[in-house]
């Protein structure tokens, strides 16, 4: 059998879920030039969202047909409540600050949201299972595909194709636009910079419930930590595909994934390399991949649209 | 202004995530409530390092619990006369550092005379040097790989390292071996794809998996490492399926096992994933999934429900009211702690009812020669400080719980 369509699609799903998380580390930066390192646990909080609405709100035994979307819009509010929230309490105050203070505000801000779900949301001290959808693989040639990963497959275009739109036609993503490229000219042109900087977190935020909640479906379980190393890869493949350009973080997802997912599969079969290949090196491969793109191409695989990022 | 709200406002983030932290530590050093102000009694206080939060928690709280269990029927029986037993359990969440940051903790601590655990054998690596210069007794109940009793060259040549490191807990030099012989024996699987996840207790005992498999003629199709830190292994499952393997066997603990076969499963191999004492844990069939069902595990001693002197430990565990089971180590706990106790007596008989100035000393030396029947069988201890009691089970999967298959002792 031939392995590599199969990998491919590991690959690509893997990917979609860190491009999901990464258009809010995109979006942020682009338009306030902050790396929102809490993003990974406002995906994190989104999850904990959606299981909270299956556990707590819906009657038992509700028909996941009618529970995702529900669950969906509970991960939705968490994340862009706890977005919105850091957004005013923690950075806000610190706009104008030298670069650094934002930044220690959001390790500082992503621990604290950690270790609050950790002490209070019951259960979360070890994994919780997540609900999942019922139903076999689906077989397409050599390729299975689970039933929990079909949400992320659907889920991931039709997020971008939302975030494009929005992006390139309404009033506000417009007022984004002119703001990632200069902000005080955009606000003398009339545009609420605060509000757009809102809407970015906003943004960001809802993406991530939807990554979150395609997680919970795919692995099955989530707990506190799961936002810190998704988070990180997420923010991997932001600067890969260009921080501040939405399409390249979902590309830099992509390609991460692909990679990390190749070089499990293949690297160990190359003669020189056997002990280099195993999953346990696939994010040194990942990394590599990374510094080779900089060195080439500093602004990232997408990054010539960083003039009018966002 | 904005100099002074920025100030603010760190300081108040970063005091809120410390106050959590320490909320939560202090929630979990509980255990030993009962106080030293009772007077003419002596307090002798036993250390229980074990990872009381995160992934391992489960196995850990069961190590804790089990320990006050002892101390408290020690207390109960005054078992030793004029010593009042209590615990401190320090949480070392499976990591090294943070265990030997507890082990000088605990040294520092006149009272403590005897410290059980770790859980991990990459943690108990850590720890071993710091109890042994401060001669404080440690009895591990879970750590089992070979070179913390017989030196790095154990294969060929065993040098005990440390004299005052102990353990009930049998080796991985025995527990992989176990299970080829059982995989390729009983299951008659010939092709077996290996993982581990490249830690000291992983990483051993897939090796002596792996060389007793080849011994006995099978075939090794696939080997990985998988990084403990990610959760998607479908890249590997992937591999496994076309590997061709008809079993798989994993080095490593149930966080990682559970996840990685159910993602074997679901990527088409339907095959069974066999795995060492870190995966046996009712954790491990809740990650695993339904799909779990037929999935081995094989872990030191009997299974402690159907040993007639468990019945005992199992009856007083439930009365105690402990919130969390007492998992696989829980009876091996309980000998550790009671081990301990057993040489401290001694101890404190030898020097005519009191304590003995260098009493951390004596209680090493004492323990060397203790004997006793425990919640597992006969504990005493051999020339390396491993356990005389060499059993072992394997345990499969079924309806959604642990069934033990085969019990015996491995016979090289």
């Amino acid at each position: 059998m031939n392995e590599l369509p199969q990998q491919l699609v590991n690959g690509l799903l893997l990917g979609s879920m860190y491009g999901l998380v990464a258009i809010g580390y995109t979006m942020v930066y682009g338009i306030v030039q902050l790396i929102n390192f809490a993003h990974g646990e406002i995906f994190m909080t989104g999850a904990f969202g959606a299981l909270t609405v299956y556990l707590y709100v819906l009657p038992d035994g509700t028909s996941m047909l009618i529970a995702l979307p529900l669950m969906l819009i509970g991960a939705m509010v968490v994340s862009v409540t706890v977005a919105v929230g850091a957004e005013r309490f923690a950075y806000r105050p610190l706009r104008g600050a030298p670069r650094l203070a934002p930044l220690i505000t959001a390790i500082g801000l992503s621990l604290a949201l950690q270790q609050a779900v950790w002490a209070w949301y019951p259960g979360a001290k070890s994994k919780i299972s997540f609900p999942q959808i019922d139903g076999g693989p689906f077989h397409i040639g050599s390729v299975t595909i689970q039933t929990g990963d079909i949400f992320l497959l659907i889920a991931a275009p039709v997020s971008m194709a939302i975030l494009a739109f929005f992006v390139m036609r309404t009033r506000t993503g417009r007022g984004m636009q002119a703001t990632a490229q200069d902000p005080d000219t955009a606000k003398l042109m009339g545009v609420n910079t605060d509000r757009i900087i809102v809407v970015a977190f906003a943004l960001g935020a809802l993406f991530a419930a939807v990554g979150a909640v395609a997680n919970g479906l795919k692995y099955g379980d989530i707990d506190f930590r799961m936002g810190f190393i998704l988070g990180l890869k997420a923010f991997t493949a932001a600067v890969l595909g260009g921080i501040g350009n939405i399409y390249g973080a979902m590309i830099g997802g992509v390609v991460l994934g692909v990679a990390e997912t190749l070089a499990t599969a293949f690297i160990a079969d190359v003669p020189g390399l056997e002990k280099l290949g195993s999953q346990s090196w696939a994010d040194v491969w990942a990394f590599i991949l990374l510094i080779l793109v900089l060195l080439f191409r500093p602004q990232g695989l997408l990054g010539e649209r960083v003039a009018d990022r966002a | 202004m904005r100099q002074r709200s920025l100030i603010a406002i760190t300081a108040a983030l970063a005091a809120g995530a410390l106050t959590l932290t320490a909320c939560g530590s202090r929630d979990d050093d509980g255990g030993s409530d009962s106080g030293n102000g009772d007077g003419g009694g002596t307090t002798v206080v036993i250390g229980v390092d074990a990872p009381l939060t995160g992934d391992l928690s489960a196995l850990g709280l069961g190590i804790k619990n089990s320990v006050d269990l002892a101390a408290k029927t020690a207390n109960k029986d005054n078992y030793v006369d004029g010593i009042k037993f209590e615990i401190e359990a320090l949480d070392d969440q499976g990591q090294p550092s943070v265990g030997q940051q507890n082990a000088t903790k605990l040294t520092a601590n006149d009272d403590v005379l005897g410290v059980v655990g770790p859980l991990n054998s990459s943690v108990g690596e850590a720890m071993q040097i710091i109890f042994d210069r401060a001669k404080l007794v440690e009895v591990s109940p879970a750590n089992t790989n070979p070179a913390l009793t017989q030196g790095v060259k154990w294969q060929t040549e065993k040098v005990r390292p440390y004299k005052s490191y102990f353990r009930t807990a049998t080796t991985d030099a025995i527990q992989g071996p176990f299970a080829a012989q059982y995989v390729f024996n009983d299951s008659k699987k010939k092709k077996v794809f290996v993982i581990d996840d490249k830690k000291t207790y992983g990483a051993g005992l897939a090796a002596t998996f792996t060389e007793e498999f080849k011994k006995l003629g099978g075939q090794v199709v696939g080997t990985e490492h998988i990084n403990p830190d990610t959760k998607d292994f479908n890249a590997v499952a992937t591999k496994v399926k076309t590997s061709g393997a008809d079993v798989v066997y994993y080095g490593g603990e149930y966080p990682q096992a559970g996840p990685l076969s159910k993602q074997i499963k679901a990527a088409g191999a339907k095959i069974p994933v066999v795995g060492g004492d870190g995966i046996y844990s009712a954790d491990f069939i809740k990650l695993a999934g339904a799909s779990g069902t037929g999935d081995l595990a094989t872990s030191v001693g009997a299974p402690v429900e159907e040993l007639p002197s468990a019945k005992e430990f199992v009856a007083n565990y439930k009365a105690g009211g402990y919130k969390e089971a007492y998992e696989a180590y829980g009876g091996y706990s309980y000998d550790s702690a009671w081990a301990i106790i057993e040489a401290v007596k001694k101890v404190v008989e030898d020097n005519d009812g009191k304590l003995p100035d260098d009493a951390r000393a004596k209680v090493v030396d004492a323990m060397q020669n203790v004997s006793f029947d425990g919640v597992t069988g006969k504990v005493s201890f051999d020339k390396f400080g491993d356990a005389t009691n060499k059993q072992l089970t394997v345990y499969a999967v079924e309806n959604g719980a642990w069934k033990s298959v085969k019990s015996g002792t491995y016979t090289g």
